[in-house]
């Protein structure tokens, strides 16, 4: 049975940070940097992390999976399964199979392969990066965030697997300990000659061989690497008609474990039927797989290229990641402990945004509890769960606050109203000051609620973005 | 609603009332400001120490003032180990210390009574209120608002629900604000003593839009209190005009506003529901004519604007305009804060009901100096605790003692 992928889906962070504004900042101390100054990068807001990445990337998947994985080198937990929370905040059944993969560039594509590889469909790969890096550093210029989900599946295929390779190394082109903050690289030139190179040539030549094909029938290379680096590995492997350009490198970044996906994702949109992709992950060896395309065509990577908002603010850029210690003021002493024995026997309410449906009066709620909202009904005990996730509000009221601590301030957030009877007091993000108004509609997005920073936990819930409707352009 | 129950109007005597001054009392600590709140009303109300049945002591903020019980007020006047309760019920704290000492003269169980209201704020070391929680699964998914940025919603919701423009609003909202501060003026006790012109109110530096900082009360130190008896007590102590509690009544939300969509989030339902059951408590039928002062929660211009409406004394959409054409100016039908309120005067927060009291008792007994009113018969205090989605609200009405 044919084996390949069924579905892909992009969530690129909303801010588009230039790439200029940042060699411009450091012009005073690395003005080689100016050289690397083409485009700009994709950056996540202060709320978002690996695990809301992924989320938002998993909730564009249409199908059924039964097994789901977490890819990412920057989860934010050394020890507590992504996968799991990601699940809850899908609310999908608890028997899913669970798996959280990282500590190499290749965390999305081990696994994809072997996925493949098992002919094993209704497996969900999500990979999501946000990579911190030094200020001034070739990797901050050059590393964007990401998230991108990939669905195995026998029909209706986007892609079907052809065959598939994997080499392991262990070529430490760059690495980064265990609670460290940052990346140690090792010289570009080295990485390219003895990594890139000898590793692709040593599995890429072999895999079209044993499948008969010419390497100048491969229409397209997806490779995280710089594109120098993918054109140079088409040369030296002979794949003289592959595609190596991706409009990633220059409008995302590099999305690390997540930059093969989403190098896959951007050629869907553009391989015509029958065309042969070789799809690559780099990090201590390669996987190496060949698909071929449908010709069945997704837009989700240009849906989520086109939501992007150009930005220039540097200082923004390095609060957000916490590279500069912003003064937030007292208030942002609180005490956020969670009690967990409180988040767990209410964590469907809190990761999955499940509320209440009176099976007396029909009025939908949140939160839920023991006793319905609705002022003629009050029944004890009636309610049914009733997911919000999914839901559009309404703003019945708001505020910019600019007291209250938020990392991004101002805290914006207001009353929502949903049809049904609900009204929600709810904190909104990806929103500026000035933006909002009474009677816009509002999507529900998984985010980072608040971070704990005495005891290194962090909790997540549900925030509104304003519906901003079709890019325009 | 059911009809109110028999009703305490008349049963109870405020005897003695006592205020300290509010502010930035950085030389005071809480036990300090109890004492020169207490020792004025004990010399008000001429009676002894002794003379007192049981005590109330009302404090909001475990975490900045005297923890938790009622033995910081029982230590602090050195009380005759007589019952101490303390009460907690967000803004209306103070009022509910007073409702405590009141019933309990009411019931019999006392014949004299104390309610004592103090605030510590000024420890914090930062502007504005403290945090506080909301509890461990409401702290999960409730936004970490603060209270002006709560109460600035009600300004959203008001101008769409009533087409009244957000210039229009924030005008009649800068018109409180100016208000109070010249209300003040008059006030020596008051923490905020300055004019302002609404030009100030309107470019102040923003604190939750469409809220500036003239828009929001005073962060303050501040105790106030009551010595409560039945009336033959007042009567034997010789006082020649004696204050009568009409009414006190308290209304508490239920989660509607904060769950279910029939709520508009332009009007405190709360202060509606406690605002019908206090008159007719009170037997008052017409409080725009009948309410010779009010005293209401001014915690943000847009809360006391809206409150005239919730409160009945003006119609729906009409509050901007009824502010502005000076109605509850000094010289208005229905003076509003004329002490300052919570914007001038201050807001230590477990005081600030029984401050409001005390405005009242002063106006009734003609003894507000510069202040004074002409023809007040009822006078109506109101608190707004929490925030508009979940909150208490308080009504008092002090008048007269009829016979």
């Amino acid at each position: 049975m044919t084996i390949g992928i069924a579905d892909i889906g992009v969530y690129l962070p909303r801010l588009r940070l230039s790439r200029e504004a940042i060699a411009s900042a450091h012009a005073w101390a690395m003005p080689t940097l100016k050289s690397r100054a083409t485009g700009s990068l994709a950056t996540a807001n202060w709320d978002e992390d690996s695990v809301t990445m992924a989320h938002e990337a998993a909730r564009r998947i249409e199908g059924q999976f039964d097994s789901l994985h977490v890819c990412s080198t920057s989860l934010p937990f050394a020890d507590r399964s992504h996968a799991s929370l990601l699940l809850e905040a899908l609310q999908q059944p608890a028997g899913t199979a669970t798996q959280d993969s990282r500590a190499s560039l290749r965390a999305a594509t081990s696994p994809l392969l072997a996925s493949l590889r098992k002919a094993s469909a209704g497996d969900l790969l999500v990979a999501a990066e946000k990579r911190r890096a030094k200020p001034a550093s070739i990797e901050e210029i050059s590393y964007g965030d990401a998230a991108v989900a990939v669905l195995t599946g026998n029909d209706a295929l986007l892609a079907e697997f052809v065959d598939g390779d994997t080499l392991a190394t262990d070529f430490v082109d760059h690495y980064r300990s265990t609670g460290a903050d940052f990346d140690y690289g090792f010289e570009e030139r080295w990485i390219r000659e003895e990594g890139y190179l000898k590793n692709l040539v040593a599995v890429i030549p072999a895999l079209l061989q044993r499948n008969n094909i010419e390497p100048d029938q491969v229409a397209r290379l997806v490779l995280n690497s710089t594109a120098r680096i993918r054109a140079s590995v088409a040369k030296a492997t002979g794949l003289s008609n592959a595609e190596t350009a991706l409009a990633a490198d220059t409008a995302v970044g590099d999305a690390g474990s997540a930059a093969p996906l989403l190098g896959l994702a951007e050629s869907l949109e553009q391989a015509e039927d029958g065309d042969l992709i070789l799809l690559v992950g780099f990090g201590q060896g390669c996987d190496a797989m060949l698909l071929r395309a449908t010709g069945r065509k997704t837009r989700t990577f240009s849906d989520a290229l086109d939501a992007g908002v150009d930005d220039d603010n540097y200082l923004r850029y390095l609060s957000h990641r916490e590279l500069i210690a912003m003064d937030w003021g007292k208030r942002a002493e609180r005490d956020v402990r969670t009690a967990q024995s409180a988040y767990y026997r209410q964590r469907d309410q809190v990761s999955g945004f499940v509320g209440g449906k009176c099976s007396v009066c029909g009025t939908v709620q949140f939160p839920r509890t023991r006793a319905c909202v609705n002022p003629e009904c009050r029944a004890f005990d009636t309610q049914e769960p009733y997911p919000f996730a999914d839901l559009t509000g309404t703003v019945k009221s708001y505020t910019e606050d600019w007291q209250a601590f938020s990392p991004a301030p101002p805290l914006v957030y207001g009353n929502v109203g949903f049809d049904g009877g609900a009204n929600i007091l709810m904190q909104f993000t990806d929103t500026d000051a000035g933006e909002t108004a009474v009677g816009d509609s509002v999507d529900m997005h998984f985010r980072i609620k608040d971070i704990d920073r005495a005891r290194g936990f962090r909790r997540y819930f549900w925030k509104a973005i304003k519906e901003r409707g079709a890019p325009s352009g | 609603m059911r009809p109110v129950a028999e009703g305490i109007r008349d049963k109870v005597a405020v005897i003695g009332m006592g205020c300290s001054a509010f502010g930035e009392r950085w030389d005071m600590s809480a036990a300090d400001l109890m004492v020169e709140a207490f020792t004025e009303a004990l010399a008000d109300a001429g009676i002894g120490r002794d003379d007192i049945d049981a005590a109330w002591l009302g404090v909001f903020f475990d975490e900045q003032n005297i923890g938790k019980s009622a033995i910081p007020l029982s230590n602090a006047l050195r009380l005759n180990n007589i019952p101490v309760t303390r009460v907690e019920n967000l803004c209306a704290t103070g009022t509910e210390a007073f409702r405590g000492a009141v019933y309990a003269v009411a019931s019999g169980a006392a014949d004299i009574a104390l309610a004592v209201g103090v605030e510590k704020l000024k420890d914090t070391g930062f502007a504005g209120l403290p945090e506080r929680t909301n509890g461990t699964f409401e702290d999960l998914w409730l936004p970490n608002s603060t209270a002006p940025g709560a109460f600035a919603q009600l300004a959203s919701a008001y101008s769409h629900k009533h087409g009244v423009s957000m210039n229009d609003l924030r005008r009649a909202m800068a018109h409180v604000s100016v208000k109070s501060h010249d209300n003040a003026l008059k006030n020596p006790k008051a923490h905020l003593r300055r004019k302002i012109t609404s030009e100030q109110v309107l470019n102040a530096p923003p604190v939750a839009y469409p809220l500036g900082v003239l828009d929001c009360c005073g962060v303050s130190d501040g105790a106030a209190c009551a010595i409560v008896a039945r009336p033959e007590i007042a009567r034997k102590l010789g006082k020649a005009d004696i204050v009568g509690v009409k009414s006190v009544q308290l209304s508490i939300s239920n989660g509607v506003e904060s769950g279910h969509s029939s709520w508009d989030g332009a009007h405190t339902a709360t202060t509606r529901r406690a605002a019908a059951k206090a008159y007719a408590e009170a037997g008052i039928t017409d409080p725009a004519k009948e309410l010779g002062m009010i005293e209401v929660h001014d915690c943000f211009s847009v809360t006391e604007l809206v409150v005239m409406e919730d409160l009945g004394l003006s119609e729906a959409g009409r509050a901007t305009t009824d502010i502005l054409d000076g109605r509850y100016d000094a010289a208005g039908q229905i003076p509003c804060q004329i002490d300052g309120g919570l914007k001038c005067f201050g807001h230590p927060i477990g005081a600030s009901g029984l401050r409001m009291l005390y405005e009242v008792y002063l106006q009734l007994l003609s003894r507000a100096d510069d202040r004074n009113l002409d023809n007040v018969e009822f006078g109506l205090t109101h608190n707004l605790g929490g925030i508009p989605n979940r909150n208490v609200a308080s009504i008092s009405i002090l008048g007269a003692l009829s016979p």
